[in-house]
Order: C-alpha cells, then sequence, then structure tokens
C-alpha cells in the first residue's frame, strides 16, 4: 500500500463508522430473525461473515420458508444484481492482476461504493475498503450479538434505530447530487421508479428498478450539463 | 444440511457477482455510454434506498420526520455521524411522544 493509499484507507475508515453502526443495527434484526425462525447460532454469523450482504441475507431468510431451496437461492442472488452494476462502474479504478482486482471487489457495498465516488467514473478503491471494513466487523459481530440476545423488534423500533439507514443515505445522496444537475435528474428518477415499483413489487426489486435511471446517462451530455452545481464541502 | 448448503450457495455467487466487473471486463477501457452511465448508478441506487427504506404498503411519519433531520442538519453542515445520531433520536422522541 502507498502512501496516497494508506491516507486513503484511513480515511474510509473514519467514514465507515456511521454506517457500521447502522450495520450494527440492521445485523441485530437479522441474528434475532435467524434464531427465531430456526437457523441456529452458527450459521447466521458465518452467513454474515461470508455473504457480507444484507439484502441477500434478508431474501434467503425469508423466501427459504416458503419456497424450494433453489428458488430462495435465485431470489437471493436476483437482488443482488446490483452489485454487478457497481462492480462494472469501478472496474477501471481498481489496480492489480484480474484476482487482485475481483478480490478488491468484495469490498463493494452500497455504503462504500458510495463513499468511494470521487466524481465522474472514479472511485477510490483504499477509500472503499476503509468503509467496508468496520461495516463487515459490525454486520459478523452485530449478528452475533442478535442470535444471542434476539433484541425485541419493539425495543429497536421505539428507539427509532430503524432510521439509521435512511438517515445515513441521505446524507451521502446530499453529497452526490452537488455533483452535477444530470446526479439531480438520476436521483429523482431512480426514487420515481422504486416509488412506483413498491406498488406491485417487494422492496428489493423496486431498488433492483431504480437502477434504470442511470440510462439517461445514455445521452450525450450537453456541455452546459457538464457544470457541477457543487455549493462547497 | 439444506441451510448451509444455501448459505455456501448464496455466498459464493455472492463473491462472483461482485468480481463480474474485473472477472469479465478486465483492464479493457468501458466505452464512453457506459462510463456516463456508471456515473449514475450512486445517486439512483441511493435515492432507490432511501425510498424503499421508508416506503412499503404504509409510510411512517415518525420515520421521515427523523430522516428529514438528518438532512437538513447536514445541509446545515452537521457532519454525517451526528446529523443521523439526530436523525434517530428524533423519531425515539417523535414515537415517544405519539405514544
Amino acid at each position: 500500500m502507498t502512501g496516497s493509499g494508506r491516507h486513503s484507507f484511513t480515511r474510509g475508515l473514519r467514514l465507515g463508522i456511521a454506517p457500521a453502526l447502522a450495520t450494527a443495527v440492521l445485523a441485530l434484526n437479522f441474528g434475532a430473525e435467524a434464531r427465531a425462525r430456526g437457523w441456529g447460532t452458527v450459521a447466521p454469523v458465518a452467513f454474515s461473515a461470508l455473504a457480507f450482504s444484507g439484502s441477500a441475507q434478508f431474501t434467503l431468510l425469508s423466501s427459504l420458508s416458503g419456497a424450494t431451496a433453489l428458488a430462495a437461492i435465485v431470489a437471493a442472488m436476483v437482488i443482488n444484481v446490483r452489485y454487478l452494476v457497481m462492480s462494472v462502474a469501478i472496474t477501471s479504478s481498481l489496480r492489480g492482476g484480474r484476482f487482485a482486482r475481483a478480490l478488491q471487489a468484495q469490498a463493494i457495498v452500497d455504503a462504500s461504493f458510495v463513499a468511494a465516488h470521487d466524481g465522474d467514473d472514479r472511485y477510490d478503491v483504499w477509500r472503499m475498503i476503509g468503509v467496508s471494513v468496520p461495516q463487515w466487523v459490525c454486520w459478523t459481530a452485530g449478528t452475533a450479538v442478535g442470535v444471542l440476545a434476539a433484541p425485541s423488534p419493539d425495543l429497536m423500533h421505539r428507539l427509532g434505530l430503524d432510521v439509521a439507514f435512511p438517515a445515513f443515505f441521505v446524507v451521502l445522496l446530499i453529497d452526490e447530487v452537488r455533483r452535477s444537475r444530470r446526479a439531480v435528474v438520476a436521483c429523482l428518477l431512480g426514487a420515481v421508479i422504486a416509488a412506483g415499483l413498491l406498488f406491485v413489487t417487494g422492496p428489493s426489486y423496486a431498488l433492483l428498478g431504480a437502477a434504470a435511471a442511470t440510462l439517461i446517462g445514455l445521452r450525450q451530455r450537453r456541455s452546459d450539463e457538464a457544470v457541477a452545481v457543487r455549493t462547497g464541502g | 444440511m439444506k441451510l448451509w448448503l444455501c448459505v455456501l450457495a448464496v455466498s459464493v455467487a455472492n463473491w462472483f457477482i461482485k468480481a463480474g466487473g474485473p472477472l469479465v471486463l478486465g483492464k479493457r477501457e468501458l466505452p464512453a455510454a457506459l462510463i456516463r452511465v456508471t456515473q449514475l448508478t450512486a445517486p439512483a441506487l441511493l435515492a432507490g434506498l432511501i425510498v424503499t427504506d421508508l416506503g412499503g404498503r404504509t409510510i411512517d411519519w415518525t420515520q421521515v420526520i427523523g430522516v428529514g433531520v438528518a438532512g437538513i442538519l447536514n445541509l446545515l453542515r452537521l457532519p454525517m455521524l451526528p446529523a443521523a445520531a439526530a436523525g434517530v433520536a428524533t423519531t425515539a422522541l417523535v414515537r415517544l411522544v405519539a405514544a
């Protein structure tokens, strides 16, 4: 790791604290729910450590009881197709051979992907890894605590902990839409698509649909659209 | 056994999905149109994440208020962690008062 890489990684660790705390709350939910559904204590924690994907894990958890194993696995994979979009987006910023680049891409999660965005098509990979490390620790440890302590959903609701993730995402979004007018349009379109899809399908597929808003990027950018609307920071 | 097979299958599939970009594209340059699309991935997905977190069959207005407070405080230059914490505290307070 170079000096700038070390600086990026350290900055990522600092940036990762907030999403890691939100991740821990979500992990508590996952662990408690998995225990309640008879998954035991080891499998949920191992799943969190290996998969490191809340959406896929919750999907498998909810679909495994009502569907065949194959259908549940396919559903959990479809949910994570958005990571393929992110993986393609970040490919040109990865370094090293094919295996090293594939390894670096394992740090992709929603929060770290966004935090690593430097503008245009540039991503700071070491910052992304730095943001992901505390999240992975909190995701795995939070699952273990959830499995063992099984806190009641009512208590977590009363403490307002369900707000942690969307509040954190709003802060990240504010930073993103400051970059360009086109980012504002993509944000609004993504929100409208997701809201519309929520009427006919579940949150995971609505989220996948929101990615279609990126297709406005296929249109050639006019020179005046390239003007940043960033006001600070 | 079925549970462990599912856990391993989803984990391995997840590794390959995340590695999809470098494994398929290698070091080739992305076409210009695809670069423009990838630039918009973060704002579009973030908007979707917020909507799906807050939406669903019913909207919990106590949640919306907390998220709104976090956003406003961040616009007023409060850093990420205290802004999000203030949002959580606001929602907890509103629920306490409303209960």
